[in-house]
């Protein structure tokens, strides 16, 4: 980011205009969290008040929550603005408790594995 | 007080070229394969975008970006801007690229 005077705060990449409100940030690893924006700087590091964690399964979602976080800025992908007026997610998804929320992931993961291990099978078959 | 900052990156010349996009309709696209298009609203030295009135290209696959309309993106993980056609004007480029190649 850019260390932006005053003047150019709306013309900036300043994350300025982001403070106090609430945030969706994707991490490199590919999860979501959400919170308010408290505290950032020119290497994209962030604090985020009441940060939670959205964890996505297919059709399910489950909000874990995790308090004050700090972020370092290399693990950032994307810092989004809510639209506090516009649904967050999709209607059709369904909320589930942490539990069930991490029996899914577990699921899911054994589901590309396996997927994975079949197709290593296949590839050495070498078909052409 | 002295503040000492990362020397600014020497390569300037997209830099100079994004902030005269500012205001173009643009889609970025991310390591992580996610394709956002929006109105370019700015850019700095590192390449970090914020992008306004933004829709996420497979909106299914990323039902999170649901309500996001505005975005910051790191520089560090685009892979592509992708442009309107008449967004470039080749020649500039190319002329910009020669100069700045030959130490100008």
């Amino acid at each position: 980011m850019s260390w932006a005077g005053p003047d150019d705060i709306f013309l900036s990449t300043s994350l300025a205009t982001y403070l106090d409100k609430k945030l969706l940030v994707l991490l490199r690893d590919g999860r979501k969290l959400l919170g308010l924006l408290r505290s950032f700087d020119q290497f994209a590091n962030v604090v985020l008040e009441g940060a939670c964690e959205r964890v996505i399964v297919g059709e399910l979602y489950c909000d874990i929550p995790l308090g004050l976080y700090v972020i370092r800025g290399e693990n950032v992908v994307l810092i989004g603005e809510l639209d506090l007026e516009k649904e967050e997610l999709p209607s059709h998804m369904t909320h589930v408790s942490a539990a069930e929320i991490k029996r899914a992931q577990k699921a899911e993961r054994e589901a590309t594995d396996l997927k994975g291990s079949m197709r290593k099978r296949m590839e050495f078959l070498d078909f052409d | 007080m002295v503040i000492f900052f990362f020397p600014f990156p020497p390569f300037r010349l997209f830099f100079s070229y994004f902030k005269d996009l500012v205001g173009r309709e643009v889609t970025v696209e991310l390591k992580n394969d996610l394709a956002i298009r929006g109105t370019l609203h700015s850019v700095d030295q590192y390449l970090n975008i914020k992008l306004e009135n933004t829709r996420v290209v497979d909106q299914d696959k990323h039902p999170h970006m649901l309500s996001v309309r505005n975005c910051f993106i790191r520089g560090s993980v685009v892979r592509y801007v992708q442009l309107p056609p008449d967004g470039v004007d080749i020649e500039l480029l190319h002329d910009a690229t020669r100069r700045e190649a030959r130490g100008g």
